[in-house]
């Protein structure tokens, strides 16, 4: 966020102003100054402080023996019982992994197979070409996830389903998918890409139509190869952008991606050993047993590992690769 | 212009020949279940999911659209994404007009306010509790738009638009006398309209989709949007028999399979009419917002 340069008389004459009325009175004047301004943002402000700082304040929940009927200020505090009883439940190991698994593969698969998309569409010259084939991509994106589950049960059902046909085809055996957890990883990554990788690329095309067009006339000129100017001028022009939603991603990592893994997963106790995630497994604790200490607890640790994590890695970002950080 | 390698048009070559299998690849689930949803049901069960329907049928179609059950969800969506979009907007853009003038001392104050909430949330439990036992909203219509009418992530897509208006034009406008409000009616809004028309398109879809906060928050089935009723129709029979009941024909076998299908292929429609005419605009939206950030 960059600072606004101010002229030197009206600098001096805000200092001034602000020695004279104090430090409140300098803040009412620039609330009545801007007072339309701040108008607008109070909706907005109002909103943020119920729905999302409030909520914050439930947090105390984790570290409580919460009872609905006593509420959160009548309820007795437990210290980190609440995550402990996580802890020593033999799930915990479980779903950690699975979480942190399948979200490093959602994304370093995602973020591939958008770039490679990026860099291919803006390379082709056929204008239908791009346009029929970016309406395409980008269309399964809109598809809610309930609606592509549907679409799974013909994909992966064992009698009749496509790719069981495709098996049948070249003479394997029918699969029974729905009872066999060690293929949902590449499914789900599968599925992944299906439904965002058209709509991720487009991020990485505003960064390419970003890049001075110079850069490639003059390597032209070189005579370097359509693939030389992919290789030496777009991908690592491309970094920054692709090191700055990276950042973004990793926050996440230990926020399962609940609607993708619900919908399509549901409730099926034999898909579980590789598809259970924090997520949905916070959420059978809340919906099904009603514990709201426990929830809460992981919910809390989700949260915090998360926003270290983007400290740590926005942190290392900074030292290497400056125009990457996000603050 | 340089005339191109060999080894250019070979590269070029494969590029389209790969877009061409990816663009396949995410068309045909699309196909294979339109089709799916128009055959009839013995077939499905003879022959399996086909990309062209063997016996063509429109039987799960009018089973559908004979119960009352359909309309009142779309009802309930329809209702959901016109005022959801409609109030998400208007919070959102003053919002983002506020921290976008640079005159305004604490837009950056605000603005991180707003981006903490990206980082940092409270998780599911504090937000449930929250909504259904201190604001009371379970089975109330709004819960599917308050609790979530602001989208950070949209709002910093607008902030980052408006910031990139030449300021000039409103410093013109303030010079011929013109106050705030009107610089943001006449002047930002009327060319901010791709970047308004992409976010609207984002929370439009939002709501379009919204399933989650049905299946925390709604169990009265008048409620129910479209997309949580597809869940609920994929996890059991319920609405087939229910459906099947409606229709007085001895030893009548409701076709489950394509039911379910037919029922998604509604509830898809309207977006697969609309996207063709918003897709330009969003793309163009979404890269100036993007650039800009």
């Amino acid at each position: 966020m960059s600072g606004t340069v101010m002229k030197q008389p009206e600098l001096l004459q805000k200092k001034l102003s602000g020695q004279q009325r104090g430090v409140l009175g300098a803040f009412f004047h620039e609330l009545i100054r801007n007072k339309f301004l701040y108008v607008l943002a109070l909706p907005g402000i109002v909103w943020f402080f119920i729905f999302c700082y409030v909520p914050m304040g439930g947090i105390v929940i984790a570290f409580q023996d919460f009872k609905a009927v006593k509420g959160i200020t009548g309820s007795p505090f437990v210290g980190l019982k609440n995550f402990e009883f996580f802890f020593h439940s033999k799930d915990w190991l479980l779903i950690v992994r699975n979480t942190v698994l399948l979200n490093v593969l959602f994304i370093a698969f995602g973020t591939l197979a958008s770039v490679a998309i990026a860099v291919m569409v803006t390379e082709l010259g056929s204008p239908w070409f791009k346009m029929i084939s970016q309406s395409v991509m980008i269309f399964p994106h809109f598809l809610s996830w309930t609606v592509v589950a549907m679409f799974m049960t013909a994909f992966v059902a064992t009698e009749g389903g496509f790719i069981n046909q495709l098996l049948g085809m070249i003479g394997v055996q029918p699969v029974a998918f729905l009872s066999s957890p060690q293929y949902w990883p590449a499914i789900l990554v599968l599925l992944k890409i299906w439904h965002g990788a058209g709509f991720g690329a487009i991020i990485y095309m505003a960064a390419i139509a970003g890049i001075n067009p110079d850069i490639y006339e003059s390597a032209s000129i070189d005579g370097a190869t359509r693939w030389q100017k992919i290789r030496f001028i777009t991908l690592p022009l491309l970094k920054p952008t692709v090191i700055l939603l990276t950042i973004l991603a990793v926050g996440g990592i230990f926020n399962g991606d609940f609607g993708l893994i619900y919908a399509i997963i549901g409730r099926n106790p034999a898909l579980y050993p590789t598809t259970d995630v924090i997520d949905t497994y916070v959420f059978r604790a809340l919906m099904d047993l009603g514990d709201m200490g426990m929830s809460a607890a992981v919910g809390f640790l989700q949260s915090f590992i998360g926003f270290i994590l983007v400290l740590t890695v926005n942190y290392i970002a900074k030292k290497t690769a400056p125009e990457s950080a996000i603050f | 212009m340089i005339r191109e390698s060999i080894p250019d048009k070979l590269l070029k070559l494969s590029f389209y020949l790969i877009l061409t299998l990816f663009s396949v690849y995410c068309l045909l689930p699309i196909v294979a279940v339109v089709s799916s949803s128009f055959s009839t049901e013995s077939s499905i069960l003879r022959d399996g999911y086909t990309l062209f329907p063997v016996e063509f049928s429109l039987e799960a179609y009018k089973l559908i659209f004979q119960d009352q059950t359909i309309y009142k969800a779309y009802g309930v969506t329809i209702f959901i994404t016109a005022a959801g979009t409609a109030l998400s907007m208007i919070f959102t853009s003053a919002m983002a007009y506020a921290i976008s003038v640079k005159t305004v001392k604490y837009r950056n104050a605000i603005a991180f306010y707003a981006y903490f909430t990206m980082l940092f949330h409270g998780g599911l439990v504090a937000n449930y509790l929250l909504i259904s036992k201190y604001l009371g909203m379970k089975n109330s219509i709004w819960v599917l738009i308050i609790p979530g009418l602001i989208s950070a992530w949209n709002m910093f897509l607008l902030r980052n638009f408006f910031a990139s208006i030449d300021e000039s034009l409103a410093e013109s406008a303030k010079m011929d006398g013109a106050n705030d409000a009107y610089i943001l009616m006449r002047i930002i809004l009327p060319v901010s309209l791709p970047a308004l028309a992409t976010v609207g398109l984002f929370y439009a879809l939002g709501y379009w989709n919204k399933w989650f906060d049905a299946l925390l928050y709604i169990s009265d089935p008048d409620k129910f949007p479209l997309q949580y009723l597809i869940q609920r129709i994929m996890n059991n029979l319920d609405y087939v028999n229910q459906i099947a009941a409606d229709v007085s024909i001895p030893n009548f076998i409701p076709p489950a399979i394509t039911v379910r299908l037919a029922t998604t292929m509604v509830t898809i429609g309207p977006i697969v009419l609309l996207y063709p005419f918003l897709q330009r605009y969003f793309v163009k939206g979404l890269m100036v917002g993007a650039v800009k950030g």
